[in-house]
């Protein structure tokens, strides 16, 4: 009874400074915010100008500076049949070398994971390695390869290449899906008589879902985007970021501005999609524990 | 026993195909290149091994300018996007509340526009005669005829915006996992926020710091588009040199060595950092 007073008097004493703490922790909160907003707006600062200048009417060649608003181009983004050609490599890229990355990485993601076999730790290793090594050695022990072995650079090469950058990173995006992943379903499945590969398709593979799309999205959005490997091994093949970037000596005509824009949009929706696609997903495991 | 081996060899099934398209389209190229860094002859003639190792110190002498601009810009770069990341990480991690998944995607996004369109675009936000220049001028930042295209400073800015992403994510996720109630115990303990901070939360942060470093320091290294387009032959990089060696000059030896002189300058920036952090090893920064 008589030590209550003293913790009453304690406390006051306490709420006293945390008072004026309160007032200081606001204002580093308030700091905090300030300087994350301003770093976010120095992110988006390039695409702001990159959308904006989409619906500018260059006066010279260079898109640089502002003349005049005009939808011209957004009306007529592949006038130039060589930009829609590159436009059209580039998409058919992704889809060819995503579709192959996400089979070959899914594969070796549950291999890794969840079987025990000799080796399993340096491969580990060896499928982090790519991802550590920079793009332009990536990329030009590619075409030495490719000139010993006397193959032509082309559409062929750089899906070869793409592929190879990409596997990493689908490795990576499903295995960590599966870590999370209670392996016992799986041994319940085959205790119940499913063989190995009926296990594998009709419950592992559904439950790793998820991160089996993320990771294709992640595929997708690096190959699209590729400059450096892709400058080895292109031959004469044009993608959208080699046109690019070939155009800026001669000035980026302002239809690559909008063809920019609309792949940020398809990639966007795609985004959307895998969000909708994982709410669903995430749906129907509920309903089937509800239901078991 | 049929059925045994069977199952022994299904993760080898599953793993085999992507082993092998990495085994034969990373690890065989690699160390071809290896071979070519020790040819010696010219592309009309045609390259023979010779076990030439002074390709390399002879890559050195020639390009050393370039190797000390990739190892200096690379290294400004990664401390410019610790500076800006670790307050917005901390922000998103424990301030931002219910606006946290879209911090994070207002992060990731601009990852989803083209990388050469956005270099390009800051190529025209610095033009010579440009609002940013006019206004850095009229400070007295840059000179009356100064440029900010084609220095160091713009190489090096160009740098840190293309890879500040790739440093958010891993303090985000470090700081996202560490336990709060560490910092509230040092501050009970009559630490100061300032040492609290200093002595709890930065070293429970390293493994973020380090990964982060890592994804930053590595593609920067290698980094050529910056140097091509923000830069001039001044601001040049091992990148640049490679790329150039490799598809105009076609001095493939010399391209050669210098790739496996540029994983060099990244391991030893490795080396340098963790030492400089304390961290052990690079797996404890992975985990």
């Amino acid at each position: 009874m008589a030590a209550t007073p003293t913790v009453g008097k304690a406390t006051t004493e306490i709420v006293a400074p945390a008072g004026a703490g309160d007032r200081t922790a606001k204002a580093r909160t308030w700091g905090l915010g300030l300087w994350s907003v301003l770093a976010i707006l120095f992110l988006f600062l390039p695409i702001g100008v990159a959308v904006l200048f989409s619906f500018n009417e260059p006066a010279g060649r260079f898109n640089f500076t502002w003349q005049e608003f005009t939808l011209d181009h957004w009306a007529h983004p592949f006038r130039d049949p060589d930009l829609a050609r590159s436009l059209k490599n580039s998409i058919l890229l992704a889809i060819v070398s995503t579709i192959m990355a996400v089979a070959l990485g899914t594969l070796l993601a549950i291999a890794l994971v969840r079987h025990k076999f000799r080796g399993r730790g340096a491969a580990d290793f060896f499928v982090f390695i790519p991802m550590a090594t920079p793009e332009v050695v990536l990329g030009a022990s590619a075409l030495g390869l490719f000139l010993v072995a006397g193959v032509n650079t082309g559409f062929a090469t750089l899906v070869i290449v793409h592929v190879m950058f990409t596997i990493s990173y689908v490795v990576v995006t499903v295995k960590a899906r599966l870590q999370g992943m209670d392996p016992h379903i799986e041994e319940a499945a085959r205790d119940l008589g499913a063989s190995e590969w009926q296990a594998f398709w009709r419950v592992t593979l559904p439950t790793i879902a998820p991160g089996v799309v993320s990771a294709a999205v992640l595929a997708a959005a690096l190959s699209v985007d590729d400059y450096v490997v892709s400058s080895f091994t292109a031959g004469q093949t044009q993608t959208f970021p080699l046109f690019i970037f070939g155009a800026t000596k001669q000035g980026v005509p302002p239809e690559v501005n909008v063809l920019a824009t609309m792949l940020l949009l398809g990639i966007l929706l795609l985004l959307g999609l895998n969000l909708g696609v994982q709410k669903a997903l995430a749906r129907r495991d509920k309903k089937r524990i509800a239901g078991a | 026993m049929r059925l045994k081996n069977r199952s022994r060899l299904i993760p080898w099934y599953f793993a085999l195909p992507g082993l092998l398209w990495l085994l034969v389209f990373f690890l065989i190229p690699l160390l071809n290149q290896l071979n070519v860094s020790l040819l010696t002859g010219d592309p009309e003639a045609g390259y023979e091994l010779t076990w030439a190792f002074s390709n390399y110190t002879d890559a050195i002498r020639e390009y050393w300018p370039q190797i000390r601009r990739s190892l200096g810009y690379a290294g400004v770069a990664t401390v410019i996007d610790l500076i800006i990341a670790f307050p917005l990480a901390y922000f998103i991690a424990y301030r931002a509340g219910k606006w946290k998944g879209f911090l994070l995607l207002m992060v990731v996004l601009p990852f989803f526009m083209s990388q050469v369109l956005r270099t390009v675009s800051w190529q025209l936000l610095l033009t010579d005669n440009g609002w940013i220049v006019e206004r850095l001028r009229d400070v007295g930042l840059v000179s009356e005829k100064g440029r900010v295209l084609a220095t160091s400073t713009a190489v090096i800015g160009g740098i840190a915006y293309n890879y500040l992403p790739f440093m958010v994510l891993p303090l985000y996720a470090s700081l996202e996992r560490l336990d709060r109630r560490l910092i509230e115990a040092a501050t009970d303990l009559y630490a100061s926020r300032a040492v609290a901070f200093r002595r709890v939360t930065v070293p429970l942060a390293t493994p973020g710091i380090f990964a982060g470093s890592l994804l930053v320091f590595i593609p920067a290294a290698g980094d050529f588009i910056n140097a091509s387009l923000l830069g001039s032959s001044k601001q040049y990089m091992v990148g640049n040199v490679i790329q150039s060696n490799f598809l105009t000059v076609l001095d493939y030896p010399t391209a050669a060595a210098l790739s496996f002189l540029l994983i060099g300058i990244i391991l030893i920036g490795i080396a340098i950092y963790s030492a400089l952090l304390g961290t052990k090893t690079l797996t404890e920064a992975a985990g």
